[in-house]
């Protein structure tokens, strides 16, 4: 059944002849398949593929990290290492999971392949500015690396002053490495801001924008409104650090809060920058495997945009303890909530979409639930973190490290799996394996609840975060978050393992395996250089299976579809 | 139910009417969002069951929202969400407002340990003792970097903050011994910047108190601390004052007989409403006095000129602390030892 992936259709012109089978002449191969071939390139796929692959990395070097700090925590007092080691590998663990992971994870990675496709476009606007971004990542990152390696900074991802500009250890490479990764993160926004604005195909009106366009669009917006205010604020610790300018130590007459104001007035939307992906994700997911246009488009597109402006007028939530105003404390909380009630539409018009549809339980809906489920308890304890009676005593404790896990792990990395599931047949023009994908995101779900129920708990306990040692009673509890982090962890290991294999062996995808109606699977698997065999028109929206369309015939010749 | 509810929550004891009414919340938050989850979950689960697929090849209808749907979307989890509020932020300015009798007690955070200083008495280390039934209102520093005072039996916490003052209040109604923690990292000794707040029956509270007091008065003479600590283990937060005040010359400048000098008299200065130079008012509460020996310029008061130095790095945390008790205790009318006076800001009526 499966077509030879090579060979036959070496013709520039035979991909209609090959519709549902291995497009050979695909961006993979052309121009060229050297490293030069790569490292210059300017399509927007491969830069996306080299982000995917830089992603996972840190990823697993954050995972490690992770699995760290579990380690250490497994006895009330030192296990493995000493006080100045775990404060230096939890600085690590934030540093690399935030700002070379899930920052870039989605949008860089799955955005830049998927985006322009979608468009109906040939390429980013920018599309050397596209790979400057690539480069600057890079860089940021060894840069960043280079300070973990030799010094290693020690005050945690948020580098509250007074403590990051006293502290003996090397802060400023750390903060220089993320200051250049920043400026990654703008230049991908702007690109992607002008290739929507500019470049969609013929007929594609922002009605009928995939919503994974929306998602990522609002998500551009943040990168470029905030992503300069972190930029200051690290530069401004770095200068006090190494010059000792009295910017933020009251010692020498700087104010120490200020640090926390322009800290979180970029850390606060940068969750957004992290979350919003993953929700635009879903947006597609859901659709594809329940064969149903979204119930509420308006709703949900507009949503991505409302939590992307009301996100920039929540930073004071963090500081609710930290002598802020009453009356500011209270403002703030109540535009927090609002975050929530934008969440809260998506949450019901995802669900609302299953609706009469034709629902099919494949791993990336399975990741769709896992999804759902963290997104609704983070959410929620999110708002009830902003009720500001109870932040004051979940404020720093294992609450809210929770809280955060379940939106930025829990949310962001389902969302970031989903995304690899189902378009890993797009990518790779390969399939993965079905049955060891479900077992991988069962064990991924089970052992994430594993992991943070927990930390829930321990939260309520009176546990503070960044503890080295603890007190015995906290025990019992921190012994079942390790064990579930060991669960997890496998389970990342499997997704890891079987995601190679398929790369390499995995069976012919074929153009449109999951038969959705997305506008990336109107092209062939692995996509052409310049995307579409001839430039698209588009007649309507995303996603409506109400009769038979043209544009997706069904994958008679696919591989046997596993998810009937 | 409350104990049950604790329970399964796995929440502290409960040392003070206040965290059992934030308590009393805790458990509505989590029952709302319970019930939530599962209503989504169970559409979910139904959809699934009802509409799985039959054939990779299914049409499915257009579905289209009804305005009351998305309308419905909204204001259901907003007024949910209101309500937690309506019933939270109450309780946050509540903890806010230290009633006008409440005790004072100085808080210092340093790394890595607490140092606790009662303006008519002694000062301890790492333990809190207060008399139960009595409010107490917390006024908290840092000699370095930021800490937080978090009590979890109080569902109490504020940030220490290096050169300025926050506040908080507590009464504690269950005599007992209470964790300590610090909230804010801080360091390699975070984890171990532990105290305890130990809530003593009244009269066993001032029994001690009048105890230290006496010790103390032998004690002190032989105390030879570093500079840094040298006013902290003499017992008078005023007496205190009065000494850093002559030692650090501000009598050069500021008279304490009412008479107007080169700066404003200390006579009845605390809590006097201020004109400043740019026309504003301001209150010279415990804040705006700290604020003034580090930054002198930054509020001016009206008729007097921008001569006066700053004191930050001169002056440590508990000489500040011993200063401002000292101006506060400066009043015409009486002149107070013991717990102190007002609060910095406006209080609400007790029960």
């Amino acid at each position: 059944m499966n077509p030879s992936p090579a060979g036959e259709a070496s013709g520039s012109m035979h991909f209609v002849t090959d519709q549902n089978g291995y497009f050979a002449d695909n961006y993979l191969v052309k121009p060229a398949t050297g490293l030069r071939s790569w490292l210059y390139t300017l399509d927007h796929k491969r830069i996306g593929v080299m982000y995917l692959v830089g992603v996972s990395i840190a990823f697993a070097l954050g995972g490690f990290f992770a699995m760290l700090i579990r380690l250490e925590l497994l006895t009330p007092g030192p296990t493995v290492m000493d006080a100045m080691t775990y404060n230096r590998v939890f600085t690590l663990h934030g540093v690399v999971m935030i700002f070379l992971f899930m920052i870039p994870a989605i949008p860089s990675g799955f955005g830049n392949f998927f985006l322009p496709i979608m468009l109906g476009a040939k390429d980013v606007a920018f599309p050397r500015l596209n790979l400057l971004s690539w480069y600057l990542y890079l860089l940021g990152a060894a840069i960043a690396i280079y300070g973990m390696v030799y010094g290693g900074t020690d005050t945690g991802w948020t580098f509250y002053t007074p403590y990051s500009t006293t502290t003996a250890t090397k802060v400023v490479p750390v903060l220089l490495g993320a200051f250049v990764i920043g400026f990654s993160s703008i230049l991908t926004g702007l690109n992607f801001i002008v290739t929507t604005h500019t470049m969609r195909a013929p007929g594609l009106t922002w009605g009928r924008l995939p919503l994974f366009i929306w998602g990522i669009y609002a998500t551009s917006v943040i990168q470029i409104l905030a992503t300069p205010v972190v930029g200051m604020t690290l530069l401004l610790v770095a200068v006090e650090n190494a010059f000792g300018w009295g910017i933020f130590d009251p010692a020498r007459g700087g104010d120490p809060v200020l640090f926390q104001h322009f800290f979180w007035f970029y850390s606060h939307p940068a969750v957004y920058i992290m979350i919003l992906p993953a929700m635009a994700v879903i947006s597609e997911v859901v659709c594809a495997f329940s064969r149903k246009n979204i119930f509420g488009y308006k709703a949900v597109a507009y949503s991505s945009l409302g939590i992307a402006f009301v996100g920039f007028f929540t930073w004071g939530h963090h500081l609710f303890v930290s002598g802020q105003s009453v009356v500011d404390g209270g403002i703030f909380g109540v535009l927090t909530m609002f975050v929530g009630i934008f969440t809260a539409i998506k949450v019901f018009n995802w669900t609302a979409t299953l609706y009469k549809g034709s629902v099919a339980f494949t791993t990336p809906f399975a990741y769709f639930v896992g999804f759902l489920f963290f997104l609704v308890f983070g959410g929620m304890t999110g708002v009830a973190l902003a009720t500001l009676s109870l932040d004051v005593h979940w404020h720093d404790t294992y609450f809210v490290v929770a809280h955060f896990h379940f939106i930025m792990v829990g949310a962001t990395v389902m969302g970031f799996l989903a995304a690899l599931h189902y378009w890993l047949p797009k990518i790779t023009g390969r399939m993965y394996s079905e049955g060891w994908g479900l077992v991988a995101a069962v064990m991924i779900v089970l052992g994430f609840n594993f992991t943070f129920i927990p930390q829930f708990l321990l939260g309520n306990m009176g546990m503070p975060r960044r503890y080295y040692s603890y007190p015995e009673k906290f025990w019992a509890l921190n012994v079942a978050s390790t064990a579930g982090a060991s669960v997890l962890a496998l389970g990342l290991v499997i997704v890891l393992v079987y995601t190679l294999v398929a790369i390499r062996w995995g069976p012919i995808a074929g153009r449109n395996p999951w038969n959705s109606r997305g506008f990336e699977w109107m092209t062939p698997s692995p996509p052409p250089v310049e995307n579409f065999e001839k430039p698209p028109v588009f007649t309507h929206g995303p996603h409506e299976y109400t009769d038979e369309d043209p544009a997706f015939p069904a994958p008679h010749l696919a591989p046997e579809p596993k998810h009937v | 139910m409350n104990e049950l509810l604790r329970r399964l929550l796995f929440l502290p004891e409960q040392a003070s009417e206040y965290a059992r009414q934030v308590d009393a919340l805790h458990y509505f938050v989590i029952v709302t969002t319970m019930v939530a989850a599962a209503g989504v979950f169970l559409a979910v689960v139904y959809f699934f069951v009802r509409y799985r697929r039959r054939g990779i090849d299914d049409r499915t209808p257009f579905v289209h929202p009804g305005f009351i749907h998305e309308a419905l979307f909204v204001v259901v989890p907003l007024a949910l969400f209101l309500l937690w509020f309506a019933i939270g932020f109450p309780q946050f300015v509540r903890l806010s407002l230290p009633p006008a009798d409440a005790m004072d007690v100085y808080v210092q955070g340093k790394k890595w340990m607490w140092k606790f200083a009662y303006p008519g008495g002694p000062s301890s280390i790492d333990t809190l003792r207060v008399p139960a039934n009595r409010p107490v209102r917390l006024l908290i520093t840092s000699r370095d970097v930021i800490h937080s005072l978090y009590v979890p039996a109080l569902r109490l916490k504020m940030d220490a903050l290096p050169g300025r003052y926050t506040q908080s209040w507590f009464e504690a109604d269950r005599p007992g011994r209470y964790e300590i923690f610090c909230a804010e990292y801080c360091g390699t000794g975070h984890s171990a910047m532990l105290g305890e707040l130990v809530v003593m029956p009244e009269a066993e509270f001032d029994r001690w108190v009048a105890e230290q007091r006496r010790s103390e008065l032998v004690a002190s003479a032989q105390d030879a601390a570093t500079p840094a600590d040298r006013v902290l283990p003499a017992g008078n937060l005023v007496e205190q004052g009065r000494r850093v005040a002559s030692e650090q010359g501000c009598m050069k400048c500021h008279s304490v007989d009412g008479s107007r000098h080169i700066g404003p008299t200390w006579v009845d200065l605390y809590q006097r409403r201020e004109k400043l130079k740019d026309g504003t008012t301001v209150v010279a509460d415990e804040a705006y006095l700290t604020k003034s020996m580090m930054d002198p310029a930054a509020q001016l008061v009206d008729g007097y000129q921008n001569v006066m130095p700053t004191y930050q790095g001169k002056l440590t945390p508990p000489e500040v602390a011993a200063l401002v008790e000292y101006i506060k205790s400066l009043r015409t009318q009486v002149v107070r030892s013991g717990p102190s006076e007002g609060p910095a800001y406006e209080s609400i009526p007790r029960r």
